[in-house]
C-alpha cells in the first residue's frame, strides 16, 4: 500500500462500541461472503446515535463512505467479540482508525484481518479535528497532518507487518509458522 | 507467577512467562455460535482448503443460541450452515435447535414466541452451556468467538473471546499466539448482605475501576469472599471482566470447583481429567485492591455504558418502560429463583420479560415447587411474560421480532450484562443493568428500586 493516506475524516466521540459500529440486527450477514461483506460495509457506524451524529457516516444508499480514516477517543471498539465491526468499517473503505485507545478485541480483529490500521494518538484529536476536515496519514513517519499540524500517533510496532501482509493467516504463512496454501 | 501466567506457561510449553510475552498455546477448547460460527467455517474452508479437516473434533463446541426463535431467513439458514459443518466434520458437540441432523431449521411464527420450538439436542446460551454440558475444566485454555467467554474463568481456566479469523486459525492449527495479560487482584473479604447479589459485586467494582479499566488485563478474584461464593456467583462476576475491558477473568480453584465440574463431565462423559492451577507467593499484580463484601448495596449502572455505577436506593425517581430477566450472566436457575421470591404474590407495574439461559433453567423452574405451586407458575401468575424458548433473545436487540427487544425508544432494567446506546435494540433506548433481585423489585414498582424493601 501507499505509504500516506490524504482522506476527509470521519470523527465520532469516546466509548464506540461494537453495537454502534455495526449494529446486532446486521450480524446475520456473513463476512466471507463476498455480497454479505459488502453489505456489511453499508452498515458501518449505523448504530450511532443521530442526534449526535448528524452526518452520515455512509451515505444513504450507498456501499462505501467517503471517510477513509475515522478519529475517535477512548476505548473504540469496546463491547462484543464480534469481528464483524473491523470488516464492516474495512468493507465501508476505513483504512485506518486513529483513538485515544483501543478496546482489546477489536484491536485485535483489526491486526488478525488486516483489515485496517488501529493507531493510537499521542494526544486527543478527536476534540480538535472535525468531521470533513482532510487528514494525510504517514504510514511511515507514524504522523497524521490535519491543516498544516502534524500530530504524532504511536508506532504500531509488532502489528504493523502483520497488518501490512493482510493479517495473521498471510503473515504466518510469509513467516513460515505455518505451511504455504496449497 | 498469577493463575492466568500460570495456565498460559503450561500451555505454551514453558516453565515461566511474564506479562507481555507473546506465547503461542495450544487449545483445548475452541466454541463458536451462529452469529460468528458461519463467519469462522468461512475463514477456514478459505485458509486451508475446501477438503480441511479440523485439528480435533473433540475440542470443537458448536452452540447455535443467538438469533435462533425469529422468523429472520438469515438467522435460520445460519444454524443449518453450523449443521451442515458438523455432518461433514464429524463433531461430536452439537447442540442444535432441531433433532433431524439433515433437517433445515425453521421458525414457525404461528406458535407464537412462548412456546418450545426446540428438539432434544438444544441447550441456549453458550458461556451457560458449556459447564453444564461438561466443557469448562480447571487449568485448560478455551477460546470463543463471544466476548464473554471469559465467564468460564469462574473455574480456573484461561477463557476469553475472539474474532472469526483468530477462531479460523484455531480451527485449523489447534494453536494461537497470545500475549500474557498483567494481572489485577481483586481481594475479597465478608459476606453479602441479604438483598445484595453477585451482579451488585461487579457492577460495583466495574463502576470503581472504569468501564476500560481492565483493558488488556486479567481480573483474578481472591479471598475468603470469594470461597463463600458459589458457582453461579463466580460465573456472573466472571461474564463481565469484559465489561471493564477485561482480556479474562481468574478464580481459584476449590472444592466447589472440583465437585461441579466432576458432576457434569461424568454425566455427560466429557473429558474428566484437568489440572487446576494452584495459588503462588510471588505474584506480581498491576492492581491490587481490598473489598469488603458486607459493605456493597444494590447496584445500578445506568445508561450508557456497565461502568455508570449509581446505588439502586438513590434511583427511585426513575421510571422504567421495561424489565428483563434472561441472558448468561442473569438468567441461571439461581437468578430466577431470587427473582421470583421477589414477585411471589404480587403483580408487576411494567412489561416484564423472562428469558431462561438454557433449557435445563426451563426445566429447574418448573420443577421447583414452592407452597405447591412451580417457580414458572409463579412468575407467570406475577405477570412476567416466560418464555421457553431460552436463548440470548433481547440480551443483544437481535431481528425485529426477537422476544423482549426494545423496538422503541424506552426505560428499561435488566439482568443482562451490557447497556450500550442500541444494546437491546432501538438505539435511543436507555437500558439499566442490576442484579434480579433489583429488577424484580423496580418491575413491581415500576421505578427503579432497592430491592431491600422487599426482602426480609
Ligand atoms: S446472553 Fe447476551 S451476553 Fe450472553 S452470549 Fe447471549 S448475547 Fe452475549
Amino acid at each position: 500500500m501507499s505509504h500516506t493516506l490524504t482522506s476527509p475524516v470521519y470523527v465520532c466521540a469516546d466509548n464506540i462500541d461494537t453495537d454502534q459500529i455495526i449494529p446486532a440486527q446486521y450480524l446475520t450477514l456473513v463476512p466471507t461472503i463476498p455480497e454479505e461483506y459488502e453489505k456489511l460495509g453499508s452498515y458501518a457506524l449505523i448504530g450511532l446515535p443521530d442526534d449526535l451524529y448528524p452526518t452520515r457516516f455512509v451515505p444513504e444508499g450507498g456501499l462505501k463512505t467517503p471517510y477513509k480514516i475515522v478519529i475517535a477517543g477512548r476505548n473504540f471498539g469496546c463491547g462484543s467479540s464480534r469481528e464483524h465491526a473491523p470488516i464492516a468499517l474495512g468493507a465501508a473503505g476505513v483504512e485506518a482508525v486513529v483513538a485515544d485507545s483501543f478496546a482489546r478485541i477489536f484491536f485485535r480483529n483489526c491486526v488478525a484481518t488486516g483489515e485496517l490500521y488501529p493507531y493510537d494518538a499521542n494526544e486527543r484529536l478527536c476534540d480538535v479535528i472535525k468531521t470533513g476536515d482532510i487528514a494525510t496519514l504517514d504510514f511511515d513517519a507514524d504522523t497524521l497532518t490535519v491543516h498544516g499540524k502534524t500530530y504524532s500517533l504511536k508506532p504500531l510496532g509488532e502489528v504493523r507487518p502483520v497488518i501490512d501482509a493482510g493479517g495473521i493467516f498471510n503473515y504466518a504463512r510469509n513467516t513460515g509458522m505455518i505451511a504455504a496454501k496449497a | 507467577m498469577t493463575l492466568t501466567e500460570k495456565i498460559l506457561a503450561r500451555a505454551s510449553g514453558k516453565t515461566r512467562v511474564a506479562a507481555g510475552d507473546n506465547v503461542w498455546v495450544n487449545v483445548d477448547v475452541l466454541m463458536t455460535h451462529d452469529v460468528c460460527g458461519p463467519g469462522t467455517i468461512g475463514v477456514f474452508k478459505r485458509e486451508f482448503g475446501k477438503a480441511a479437516k479440523v485439528w480435533d473434533p473433540k475440542r470443537v463446541v458448536i452452540i447455535p443460541d443467538h438469533y435462533i426463535f425469529t422468523a429472520d431467513s438469515m438467522s435460520n439458514r445460519n444454524v443449518d450452515i453450523l449443521r451442515e459443518f458438523v455432518k461433514e466434520q464429524g463433531l461430536p458437540y452439537f447442540y442444535d435447535v432441531i433433532d433431524d441432523p439433515d433437517g433445515h431449521w425453521q421458525f414457525d411464527v404461528s406458535k407464537g414466541q412462548t412456546q418450545k420450538q426446540y428438539g432434544s439436542k438444544y441447550t441456549g446460551v453458550c458461556h451457560t452451556t458449556l459447564p453444564w454440558k461438561g466443557h469448562t475444566r480447571p487449568g485448560e485454555i478455551l477460546f470463543g468467538t463471544d466476548s464473554h467467554t471469559c465467564m468460564a474463568g469462574a473455574f480456573n481456566q484461561f477463557a476469553t473471546g475472539i474474532g472469526n479469523t483468530d477462531a479460523g486459525f484455531i480451527l485449523g492449527t489447534g494453536k494461537l499466539l497470545i500475549k500474557v495479560p498483567e494481572s489485577m487482584r481483586f481481594f475479597m473479604e465478608g459476606a453479602m448482605q441479604p438483598g445484595v447479589m453477585a451482579k451488585d459485586v461487579i457492577l460495583h467494582v466495574i463502576g470503581d475501576i472504569g468501564f476500560d479499566g481492565a483493558t488488556y488485563r486479567a481480573m483474578q478474584w481472591e479471598g475468603p469472599g470469594v470461597y463463600g461464593m458459589n458457582m453461579d456467583d463466580r460465573m456472573t462476576i466472571a461474564n463481565m471482566a469484559i465489561e471493564a475491558g477485561g482480556k479474562n477473568a481468574m478464580f481459584p480453584c476449590d472444592q466447589k470447583t472440583i465437585d461441579y465440574v466432576n458432576e457434569r463431565t461424568a454425566e455427560n462423559g466429557t473429558k474428566s481429567e484437568f489440572e487446576p492451577v494452584e495459588l503462588d507467593g510471588d505474584q506480581k499484580f498491576i492492581y491490587d485492591k481490598v473489598f469488603d463484601l458486607s459493605k456493597l448495596e444494590p447496584t445500578v449502572a445506568c445508561h450508557p455504558d456497565p461502568g455508570q455505577r449509581k446505588l439502586a436506593k438513590e434511583m427511585s425517581n426513575v421510571s422504567l418502560d421495561r424489565a428483563y430477566i434472561g441472558s448468561c450472566t442473569g438468567g441461571k436457575t439461581s437468578d430466577f429463583l431470587a427473582f421470583a421470591q421477589v414477585v411471589k404474590g404480587k403483580t408487576v407495574k411494567i412489561d416484564t420479560f423472562g428469558v431462561p439461559a438454557t433449557t435445563k433453567v426451563v426445566q429447574e423452574l418448573k420443577d421447583t415447587q414452592w407452597d405447591g405451586q412451580s417457580v414458572w407458575s409463579i412468575l407467570e401468575s406475577a405477570g412476567v411474560r416466560m418464555t421457553e424458548n431460552a436463548s440470548c433473545a433481547a440480551c443483544l436487540g437481535g431481528p425485529v421480532d426477537t422476544f423482549g427487544r426494545l423496538n422503541t425508544p424506552m426505560k428499561c432494567i435488566s439482568a443482562t450484562n451490557r447497556n450500550f446506546p442500541g444494546r437491546m435494540g432501538n438505539k435511543e433506548s436507555q437500558v439499566f443493568l442490576a442484579s434480579p433481585y433489583t429488577v424484580a423489585a423496580s418491575a413491581l414498582t415500576g421505578k427503579v428500586t432497592d430491592p431491600r424493601e422487599f426482602i426480609s
